[in-house]
C-alpha cells in the first residue's frame, strides 16, 4: 500500500512541477474562458434573460459557472494531451517499463490533473464578487469541493482518449467533436429549461449536467434564492461521484490494454 | 538499513539464481503487427551473466520489436523469454525489478532537475528516503554528474543527458542493462565515452549488457553478437569469429558495366564473384594480388577497386546477400 501511495504520490508531484515551470500553460487556461466569459457576457445581456433562474439574474452571472467548469475543462484536457507523446518518446516510457501498475500510474496522472484543474478554478472564484455572486465560506468549500469531483472525472476522460490515441492530431479533433458540445450541452452555456424536447433529453442525459447543476447550487450555497429548474443537490452530487469514479475505472482500464506500438 | 517493503528490496534478499542460469534467453520468439507484417520469427537466443549482448541490423530488420519484448512494453505472442530464471508472463514484476532500460528516445524530464528525475524513478521503484539520496549521490558520482544535480535536464548536452539516462536505469541496482540504439545522437567522442563506461560497469558490478544498434563500430565492442535481419537472427558468434568466417579478404569492384565484367572475371581469371546492389563482389585470401591482376587485365573497364579485411559489414552482406544500408526500411539516422 505504501509503495502505491509512493508511485502515484511521485507522478502526482510531477504533474504539478511540470505546471508551475510553464508558465504559459497557467496563463493559457484561464485567459482563454476568461475572454469567454467578458465577451459573451456582456454580449448577451441585453438579449438574454435566463429562464428558470431567479429573477434578476443576468447572463454574465448565469454563465459564470459555466465558465469554470471550462476552466476545469481545459486544464483537464490539454494536462493529459502530453501523455500520447510521452509514453512514446517520454518520460512514460520509463513508467510503462517499471514495476508499477496502471491503474497506479492513471490515479497519479488523474490526481495531478484534477489538482491543477482545482487550483485554477480557484483562482477564478476570485471574479465571483464581478459576476454578482456573494461567497460564503461554506460556498467556497464545497464549490471546491464539487469542482475536485468535476476535475476529476474530466481529466479521467481525458486519459481515456490520450492513452487511446497514438498522434495529438486525433486529440484535438475529439477535443472539439465530443467534448466541447458536451460542455455547451450541460447547462453551462443556456438553461435546460426551455428548450426543444430534441435538445432537453441530450442535456438531461448528460452527465456533466449534473456536476453544472451541483456547482451552480453549490457557489448559492446558503442564500434564499432556489432553483426550483435545477436538479436536486443531492442527487447532481450523487451522478457526479459516480460518473468520476466511472470514467476513472474506463481510464485504467484503457491504459492496462493500452501498448505503444 | 532502514526498513520498508520495497520491490527492490525484495529483489536483493532472494538468493541469486545459479550462475550457469543464463541472465536472459529467449526461445521460438516470434512476433506480427496487425497488418500480417512478421517481424519477428522464430528467435532463440541466450545471454550469459555479465556478458555485453548486441542486436546488430538494420533498422527494419525486428531490432525495435525485439527490444519492446524484452523491455515489458508489448505481451508476448509466441515463444518464451526467461531473465535470470524468471518466466516473462508469470513474473513480469519481478523482471521489471531486476532490469534497467535505457530507450533510444530520451526518458528522462527536461522540464526538472536531474535529481528530480533520478527522485521520480527511485519512488517507482519503491526506493525512497535515505537510500534514494544514497544511491542517487553513488550514480551521480559515477556518472560525472554531481555537480549538475540541480540544473534542469533540458539544458544539459546530449551526452550529459544520456549519462543522466544511464543513471537513471542503473539507480535501482539492476542485474540486466537493456539499451535500444545507445548511442542515438552522440558524437564519436562521447558515444566511446558511454561505452566505456558500459565495460566499466560490467568489470565492477557485473551486470548483463544487453543493447541494440546498427552501428558497426558499436557492435564491435560487444563480446558477442546477434544479426537480425528481416525479423531472424542469421548468426550469433562474437565478432573476430564471424569476421573470420568471411573468406580473407574483401574485393568490391565499381564498374560501368558490372555483369559484363562478371562474366570476364569468370572466364579469363576463373574467379567467382557474387553480385551485390550492382557491384562485383570477391572473397578470397591474398586479395591484394589479385586486385593487380584484374586492374592489369581489365584496368579500362573498371570504377574503382575497394581491397580490405573484412568488417561486420561485409559479414552482413556474406550472411544476407545485401547490403547493409539498403537493407534498411526508412532508416531514420
Amino acid at each position: 500500500m505504501s509503495n502505491l501511495i509512493l508511485q502515484a504520490g511521485t507522478l502526482w508531484m510531477r504533474e504539478i512541477v511540470r505546471f508551475v515551470r510553464q508558465r504559459s500553460r497557467v496563463t493559457g487556461a484561464l485567459l482563454q474562458p476568461l475572454l469567454f466569459w467578458l465577451v459573451l457576457g456582456a454580449g448577451l445581456a441585453a438579449s438574454f434573460q435566463p429562464s428558470g433562474m431567479p429573477k434578476g439574474t443576468g447572463y454574465a452571472e448565469y454563465f459564470y459557472p459555466g465558465v469554470i467548469m471550462l476552466v476545469l475543462l481545459f486544464t483537464a484536457i490539454f494536462g493529459t494531451v502530453s501523455t500520447i507523446e510521452d509514453r512514446r518518446e517520454g518520460f512514460l516510457q520509463g513508467v510503462l517499463v517499471a514495476p508499477v501498475s496502471r491503474t497506479t500510474v492513471v490515479m497519479g496522472q488523474a490526481l495531478g490533473g484534477t489538482t491543477l484543474a482545482l487550483v485554477q478554478g480557484l483562482i477564478f472564484l476570485v471574479l465571483a464578487p464581478f459576476a454578482g455572486i456573494h461567497l460564503t465560506l461554506a460556498a467556497v468549500l464545497v464549490s471546491g469541493a464539487m469542482m475536485a469531483v468535476i476535475a476529476f472525472a474530466l481529466t479521467s476522460i481525458g486519459l481515456i482518449i490520450a492513452w487511446r490515441m497514438e498522434s495529438t492530431q486525433g486529440f484535438h479533433v475529439i477535443v472539439n467533436m465530443i467534448l466541447i458540445p458536451v460542455w455547451l450541452l450541460s447547462g453551462a452555456f443556456f438553461p435546460q429549461t426551455g428548450v426543444p424536447a430534441w435538445l432537453e433529453w441530450p442535456m438531461r442525459l448528460n452527465p456533466l449536467s449534473y456536476g453544472m447543476s451541483a456547482l451552480r447550487r453549490a457557489l448559492y450555497l446558503g442564500q434564499p434564492e432556489s432553483f426550483c429548474s435545477l436538479t436536486s443537490f443531492h442527487w447532481s452530487v450523487v451522478v457526479s461521484i459516480v460518473f468520476a469514479v466511472a470514467m476513472f475505472a474506463m481510464a485504467a482500464r484503457v491504459a492496462r490494454h493500452s501498448s505503444p506500438v | 538499513m532502514s526498513i520498508f517493503s520495497s520491490a527492490s528490496n525484495v529483489a536483493a534478499r532472494e538468493p541469486e539464481p545459479r550462475p550457469e542460469t543464463p541472465a536472459l534467453e529467449a526461445s521460438g520468439l516470434s512476433f506480427s503487427y496487425g497488418g500480417g507484417h512478421q517481424a519477428l520469427s522464430d528467435v532463440n537466443f541466450a545471454v550469459a551473466r555479465g556478458e555485453i549482448f548486441g542486436f546488430l541490423g538494420p533498422n527494419g530488420g525486428g531490432k525495435t520489436t525485439l527490444f519492446r519484448l524484452l523491455s515489458t512494453l508489448i505481451p508476448i505472442q509466441s515463444g518464451e523469454i526467461r531473465v535470470l530464471g524468471h518466466d516473462f508472463r508469470s513474473g513480469t514484476l519481478a523482471i521489471r525489478c531486476r532490469m534497467g532500460i535505457v530507450f533510444q528516445h530520451p526518458s528522462v524530464d527536461g522540464k526538472l532537475t536531474v535529481a528530480e528525475n533520478l527522485a521520480h524513478h527511485g519512488h517507482l521503484y519503491g526506493i525512497s528516503g535515505r537510500r534514494l539520496r544514497e544511491r542517487s549521490a553513488a550514480m551521480l558520482e559515477r556518472l560525472g554528474l554531481a555537480t549538475r544535480a540541480a540544473d534542469r535536464v533540458e539544458t544539459l548536452s546530449g551526452g550529459l543527458r544520456r549519462r543522466v539516462e544511464l543513471a537513471k536505469a542503473l539507480l535501482h541496482e539492476p542485474r540486466l542493462l537493456l539499451l535500444d540504439e545507445p548511442s542515438t545522437g552522440l558524437d564519436p567522442v562521447a558515444r566511446r565515452e558511454f561505452f566505456g563506461y558500459l565495460h566499466h560497469l560490467r568489470e565492477i558490478d557485473g551486470v548483463t549488457i544487453v543493447l541494440t544498434t546498427h552501428h558497426m563500430e558499436e557492435a564491435e565492442r560487444c563480446d558477442r553478437i546477434a544479426i537480425l535481419n528481416q525479423g531472424r537472427m542469421v548468426a550469433t558468434a562474437p565478432p573476430g569469429e564471424l569476421k573470420s568466417q568471411v573468406g580473407g579478404d574483401v574485393i568490391v569492384i565499381r564498374a560501368p558495366e558490372p555483369e559484363m565484367l562478371q562474366r570476364k572475371l569468370m572466364h579469363q581469371l576463373k574467379l567467382a564473384s557474387t553480385m551485390v546492389d550492382g557491384m562485383i563482389r570477391i572473397e578470397r585470401p591474398r586479395g591484394h594480388e589479385l586486385v593487380r591482376e584484374m586492374v592489369d587485365a581489365f584496368g579500362s573497364e573498371i570504377d574503382s577497386v575497394t581491397f580490405g579485411k573484412p568488417t561486420l559489414e561485409d559479414v552482413f552482406v556474406h550472411l544476407t546477400g545485401h547490403q547493409f544500408a539498403t537493407s534498411e526500411a526508412g532508416d531514420p539516422s
